[in-house]
């Protein structure tokens, strides 16, 4: 029998793009997205459910939701 | 989610574009927006003026967010890319520098005060109705001329941006902002 694999979504951050305003941080109700050291924000894939609400918010449009194997 | 006292400061800054229609020499007030960010990017390294304390950038979040005046968009790629970043900080500064010495040449007397507000950098708009004399040299009105220009230049094109895109697009290419990250990277190179 295979073992069963739990899919959920979650939020990834091309960081390479990401200007580091902060604005998803405002809007996650879970506090699981942070800005590390000014230059990029810094998913917790631990606290993230794959909302969106940053997604949205972004306003450079470089957070993806996305399946993410837990 | 619980509002902080940081949550209002877009009411300062709202204020602030208001007081430059009556009163130019408020628009010294403007520089806080200049050196608050880059003391907290150089002392502690991060963004937390733009995370937390943009009163602009909340204006904006308001105006488009709440209020519902933003197509809610993805911003064009080029306007994201490090290129059109970089080369806007860097247009930025070279109009700063450019309001800065017409600013000295006032201060050394060798041109006059100039009571016009100068929008995106080209629209001369008369102001002197915001100009009521001064006890200080005219230098600092012609200063104070040259910031609000630079502030109001960057709020319509921040609204611009925000009616066209989402409400916050003006942080993308923000060059304060675009300047503290780069401060932020270099400081975590340091480390």
């Amino acid at each position: 029998m295979e073992p069963r694999i739990r899919i959920r979504r979650s939020a990834f951050v091309d960081a390479a793009s990401c200007v580091a305003c902060g604005c998803c941080v405002k809007v996650c109700p879970l506090g699981a997205i942070s800005v590390f050291r000014g230059v990029a924000a810094n998913v917790d894939p631990k606290k993230c459910v794959g909302c969106g609400k940053c997604a949205r918010e972004c306003p450079a449009s470089v957070i993806v939701i996305q399946e993410a194997q837990a | 989610m619980k509002k902080r006292w940081y949550d209002y400061i877009w009411v300062f800054s709202l204020t602030y574009l208001i007081l430059g229609f009556f009163n130019i020499l408020f628009a010294w007030l403007g520089l806080l927006c200049f050196f608050i960010p880059l003391i907290i990017s150089v002392s502690r390294g991060t963004k937390g003026y733009c995370n937390r304390y943009c009163g602009r950038g909340q204006l904006f979040a308001l105006l488009g967010g709440r209020f519902g005046l933003s197509r809610r968009r993805d911003i064009p790629g080029w306007m994201k890319s490090k290129g059109f970043r970089y080369g806007f900080l860097a247009f930025f500064l070279v109009m700063f520098f450019l309001m800065l010495w017409n600013t000295c040449l006032v201060f050394a007397g060798a041109r006059d005060l100039k009571q016009v507000v100068t929008l995106l950098w080209t629209l001369k708009l008369p102001w002197h109705w915001a100009y009521h004399g001064t006890l200080f040299h005219p230098g600092v009105a012609q200063f104070a001329f040259g910031f609000y220009s630079v502030m109001l230049t960057s709020t319509v094109l921040g609204l611009i941006t925000m009616l066209l895109f989402k409400p916050r697009s003006w942080c993308v290419y923000c060059p304060m902002g675009t300047m503290t990250q780069l401060i932020c990277k270099a400081k975590n190179r340091e480390t």
